[in-house]
């Protein structure tokens, strides 16, 4: 087993964003072979502007490309329909040159038209795309719908340029998103509502077939525009795979990556089995797990007693609880995430402490509250490790363990004083520290309806995020790297979250598995990056 | 169903109580519901430790739950809490809702039954589709929808599984109700000029006792068994009350290598249940002849 | 007959309206705003709103269902919230392995229920026949999770028999249509037993076994058809007994039927998916039913339609 952690802490400690140009491709790949993926749940779409899943976004990456992509195993950009790109000296233009002679699955060659129309699509609201809030930094998207967005022009059939309403850092971070992939309008005008089954992008795979709720067949896109990949002629998705039966498969040599990792009641036997062990692959996620202390609903309002509730949590018993695939957090950021601050211990385990803060804000005895958790497990079970340490100064916590969409409508509106974030936690879509505060932290996040639970709301810190964001200037990114992991200092500060532990992320492959580890925990193409992994003949 | 039965003319037979105790397998359900019921009285002194205390020392270090051994009798949890002292607190939980919810939806259900089997008409025609279009309802889904709109707490647990279940009693109370109606002894009466409430009261309703009573014993275990899977699909009793179906929803990933997290609750779930069903078929035969074989 | 039919299913299209309008209040009191869900976690304000106002959301509660039903009755079920993905092509596509599931469901309860209803009244008053009994009970006071997990742990995990579940080969079908089998076999095994019990007390019988006639012949040429029949009319009503429990049953096996769909779409407030697998359900036990209530006559000439 290799632990892939310090390798990629080490590609991201690179000032970002600046950009990688190309990837050494494996030497000993073979080109060939077919493998079989499993997954628990259905496929519910392959729409980039709307699939948001687990499960399918690793597909769309494979299915279709964006102006930028991320060089594989890594989280260091590169380009990827765009050839090249320049960015104005104010920061709020860009200009995207495209790759001649790409061609869309149906043969047609993809122009600087369908960029601003896929663009157009993900943020009119009739498309109803859960990822349009990230394009609000383009000049007129207030204003978006059917007469698309002001601020995305074509120049010339291999030009297009994006003006921005204000200076964005993350901004070719948001052209890499598979939200921002290039679709062929035609076949979007053909299938409707029903693009999500019949997908026509330009990515190194196309959707052969698909029988709803049981298989999907992707095959090797022989035109595709890199050249080299993908070395899989096809890929094989089989849902509705329990984990546990899906991992019983591999084992039987059915199945090449269970999707779903490895299921906890399993998870002992494999690692006490060296070789079975040696062909578990460990990576860190950009995952934090968090409990939200509403700042607006007493005794939450008191610095004091966020305080007290962040030393009482024994984060070393709940990664125990889930058998060790966490480590306990210190702060909002994972650590794997650019800006994480090292050396920060975050708030100590400390009963008497937590108590003798309790006792200074006038709470001796302790006081009732509610804990709001996702009702699958194991969510209910951590969520009842932090009742009891809560227990042991005196709060008295009463857990709610509600359907997803009702946890989230609760903390939306703010009548939820504590939150366990289980299920619904924040797994960054991009590998930027920004992408961990503005919903969840900051104060756009924090109004009716908001994914900010806590309801947080720090104009300074605010006003530094906006100014970190600002420099899009990439010889500053050291600089605003460092004031990123100022802002998240700050909110540790306010403690308006406990933040307990980061996923760690396992997964395991088949004995003719080929391709660097660093592509079966690849922190973007979840869970492993098709288009370059390859099968020994 | 075709429930054309007609009520026992005695509202309860002499000598019930002694062939009931006659009867062998009526004792292995009296029986079993006495053990429950004295395990969830005396749980707090039965149990060597509280229901939610988390040992540290109630989990390997890998995070798995212990075996049966001589600290825990019965093993711990995913959690390390003891199995045997969950158990015992689950057998409260089970007969409270048993118990609230059956005796619930025992009222609405005789209510709806006997309105509509003695006032005919719309209001009876009302009654008895509404009673049809319940019928209808997947009533597991109905279950989690009206969880998910009332966050669960053990009470509304309760609630919800009355609204789900009257229907069938309703459904009975209402054959009943309109063939006694229809006796010569009502009719009797009416000319004699007797109030509807007294009708009711001290005609209808006596004959209806035999009835209820065996519905009332055999709804218990219903409840139980409904209790049990709201719970084991997480959206029943909240933790960490524990509940038997709780129990087995939590520990459910362990399951194949800590099989008794799940089969000793189940165990449980089935002799509670299978209790209430020997005792209230025993009661139907005793009380009732006319219903024997009909369900 | 005719008359008595069209005002059956006349009365069924009624029992389908409440209950899509039941369904309908309370998905529409239900604390979760699926816009929400459809909009993501970065969505603005605006957003949000644009979504609502997109999907008529934003309408009064009577002119969404006005819509709804309007839909209804071409047909259309309308599109998930989330995957976009037609309501009706959804269900269709699981319809089958549920069906199947029911099926199976029905071939055990009867290969179980009868035999042993059979062998109880045959052996009327033995140990064989209260053992037989209390077997009954036991299985009508089992949850179906836990005997489905027995199962599993058994016949799966330590024999290796069976998959551990999932969908697609005869194997896959032979516990999860066991565990239901299992559990209804209790109601018809007590049913077959007294109807068994009534026939070898019939006139005829008497007067087969007075002609001399062997005693297994007796049984299975004359008295079982006679007593199976009314056993038989159960299966309808069964139909809405498995549309009931199907959630259970089909995420202890990972079944990929319309139960888990439901489940799924329960989780994330995918209002168009729970009202149509609520439909559908309800259709399927109305259908049930109505085919009960046909039978029983044909069976016995003593019930007459109403």
């Amino acid at each position: 087993m290799k632990r892939l952690l310090a390798s990629t802490a080490v590609l991201l400690a690179l000032a970002m964003p600046t950009v990688a140009q190309e990837y050494t491709p494996d030497p000993d790949a073979q080109p060939g072979g077919s493998i079989v993926i499993t997954y628990k749940d259905d496929v519910a779409t392959l729409d980039p502007a709307i699939g948001y899943d687990w499960q399918n976004w690793s597909m769309i990456k494979s299915l279709f490309d964006g102006l930028m992509d991320y060089v594989p195993g890594t989280t260091t950009l590169r380009p990827g329909l765009a050839e090249s790109y320049e960015i104005s000296e104010d920061g709020l233009s860009y200009t995207f040159h495209l790759r001649a002679g790409v061609k869309f699955h149906n043969g047609r060659e993809m122009t600087a038209d369908d960029v601003k129309y896929s663009l157009d699509r993900v943020t009119d609201p009739a498309t109803q795309s859960p990822g349009a809030g990230f394009f609000g930094s383009i000049a007129g998207f207030e204003n978006a719908g059917p007469d698309g967005l002001s601020g995305v022009e074509v120049v010339d059939p291999a030009t297009v340029k994006i003006t921005l309403s204000r200076p964005d850092a993350t901004f070719l971070h948001v052209m890499a998103l598979n939200f921002a992939s290039v679709v062929a309008k035609e076949a979007v005008d053909e299938a409707g509502a029903d693009f999500g089954k019949k997908p026509v992008g330009t990515g190194a795979f196309k959707l052969g077939e698909w029988t709803l709720g049981q298989r999907l067949v992707f095959e090797k896109n022989a035109d595709y525009w890199r050249d080299g990949v993908p070395y899989l002629d096809s890929v094989v998705f089989e849902v509705g795979q329990e984990p546990v039966v899906a991992l019983l498969r591999l084992q039987n040599g059915e199945v090449d990556v269970p999707g779903d990792g490895i299921p906890p009641a399993k998870f002992t036997e494999v690692m006490g089995d060296p070789a079975q062990a040696a062909r578990v692959v460990q990576g860190g996620q950009l995952h934090t797990g968090y409990i939200t202390l509403n700042v607006t609903i007493p005794p939450f309002d008191n610095l004091d007693v966020r305080k007290a509730v962040n030393m009482a949590i024994n984060k070393e018993r709940i990664t125990q609880i889930i058998n060790g695939r966490a480590v306990p957090a210190t702060q909002p950021l994972p650590p794997s995430m650019p800006g994480y601050t090292e050396g920060y211990a975050g708030y100590p385990y400390d009963v008497e402490g937590a108590k003798a803060l309790l006792a200074g804000a006038g709470l001796a005895d302790g006081f009732e509250t509610d804990l709001y958790v996702m009702n699958t497990d194991p969510n209910p079970r951590i969520a009842q490790a932090i009742q009891q340490d809560l227990s042991a100064i005196g709060i008295k916590a009463n857990i709610q363990s509600l359907a997803q969409a009702n946890v989230i409508e609760a903390g939306g509106a703010g009548t939820a004083p504590m939150i366990w974030s289980g299920g619904m936690a924040w797994i960054a879509d991009f590998p930027d520290p920004s992408n961990f505060y503005g919903p969840i932290l900051g104060c756009a996040g924090a109004g009716e309806g908001g994914w900010n639970w806590s309801k947080f709301c720090d104009e300074a810190l605010d006003a530094k995020a906006v100014e970190a964001d600002s420099l899009s200037d990439p010889t500053k990114a050291e600089e605003r790297l460092k004031l990123w992991s100022d802002v998240y200092m700050g909110v540790m500060e306010e403690a308006p979250w406990v933040p307990v532990f980061n996923e760690e992320r396992y997964t395991m492959k088949s004995e003719r598995m080929g391709g660097e580890d660093a592509l079966y925990v690849d922190p973007v193409s979840i869970p492993v990056n098709y288009d370059y992994v390859w099968v020994k003949q | 169903m075709m429930t054309d039965a007609i009520a026992a003319e005695a509202h309860i037979p002499k000598g019930a109580l002694a062939r009931l105790i006659q009867r062998k397998l009526a004792l292995i359900g009296l029986a079993l519901i006495i053990l429950v019921v004295t395990s969830a009285v005396f749980a707090p002194v039965l149990a060597p430790y509280a229901p939610d205390e988390q040992h540290f020392d109630g989990l390997t270090l890998e995070g798995a739950p212990l075996p049966p051994n001589e600290t825990f009798l019965l093993g711990t949890d995913l959690l390390g809490r003891d199995l045997l002292s969950r158990i015992l607190h689950g057998a409260r939980t089970s007969l409270i809702i048993g118990v609230a919810a059956n005796g619930l939806s025992l009222v609405i259900g005789t209510l709806i039954g006997i309105t509509a089997g003695f006032f005919r008409g719309w209001i009876g025609a009302l009654l008895m589709r509404f009673t049809d279009l319940m019928m209808a309802f997947p009533a597991l889904l109905l279950a989690i929808c009206l969880a998910a709109i009332f966050h669960p707490s053990l009470w509304i647990v309760a609630i919800v599984i009355a609204l789900v279940n009257w229907v069938q009693t309703a459904r009975v109370i209402y054959t009943q109700t309109s063939s006694l109606a229809e006796r010569d002894f009502i009719a009797a009466e009416r000319t004699l000029g007797a109030g509807t409430g007294r009708i009711l009261f001290r005609h209808i309703l006596p004959h209806l006792v035999p009835t209820i009573i065996v519905w009332g014993t055999l709804g218990i275990s219903t409840t139980v068994l409904l209790e049990a899977t709201l719970s084991f699909l997480g959206v029943g009793v909240q933790p960490p009350t524990p509940s038997w179906g709780n129990i087995i929803f939590e520990n459910q990933t362990y399951f194949q290598s800590a099989p008794w997290l799940v089969f000793i609750p189940g165990a449980a779930i089935i002799l509670l249940a299978l209790a209430f069903n020997l005792v209230g078929d025993a009661l139907r035969d005793v009380l009732d002849p006319m219903q024997r074989g009909q369900d | 007959m005719a008359a008595y039919l069209i005002r059956r299913l006349l009365q069924s299209l009624l029992i389908l309206l409440g209950v899509s309008f039941i369904t309908f209040v309370l998905l529409y009191v239900l604390p979760a705003d699926p816009v929400r869900q459809i909009a993501g976690r970065s969505a603005t304000a605006q957003t949000v709103e644009n979504i609502r106002r997109e999907l008529g959301l934003d309408q009064p509660f009577v002119v969404q269902y006005a819509r709804y039903l309007a839909g209804m009755v071409q047909g259309d079920l309308g599109r998930s919230y989330l995957q976009k993905t037609e309501v009706a092509e959804l269900i269709a596509s699981r319809l089958p392995a549920t069906l199947l599931l029911m099926l199976g469901a029905i071939v055990c309860e009867l290969a179980i229920g009868l035999t042993m209803g059979i062998f109880a009244a045959l052996r009327r008053g033995t140990t064989l026949d209260h053992s037989l009994m209390m077997m009954s009970f036991v299985t009508v006071s089992a949850p179906q999770f836990v005997v489905g997990l027995l199962l599993l742990y058994v016949f799966a995990v330590k024999l290796g028999w069976f998959p551990i579940g999932g969908y697609g080969t005869f194997a896959h079908l032979v516990l999860p249509s066991l565990t239901l089998g299992i559990l209804g076999s209790g109601w018809y095994s007590r049913m077959m037993r007294s109807s068994m019990l009534d026939v070898l007390r019939a006139d005829f019988i008497r007067t087969a076994r007075a002609k001399g006639l062997g005693r297994v012949r007796v049984v299975l040429a004359h008295a079982l058809p006679n007593a199976i029949l009314p056993v038989i009319a159960m299966i309808g009503i069964d139909i809405g007994i498995f549309m009931g429990g199907i959630v259970v049953v089909e995420s202890v096996f990972g079944w990929p039927g319309i139960g888990q769909l439901a489940w799924q779409a329960i989780q994330r407030v995918d209002i168009p998916i729970i009202m149509g697998v609520t439909l559908v359900s309800a259709c399927a036990i109305v259908l049930g039913n109505l085919l009960a209530d046909l039978i029983a006559p044909l069976i016995d000439p003593r019930i007459r339609l109403k």
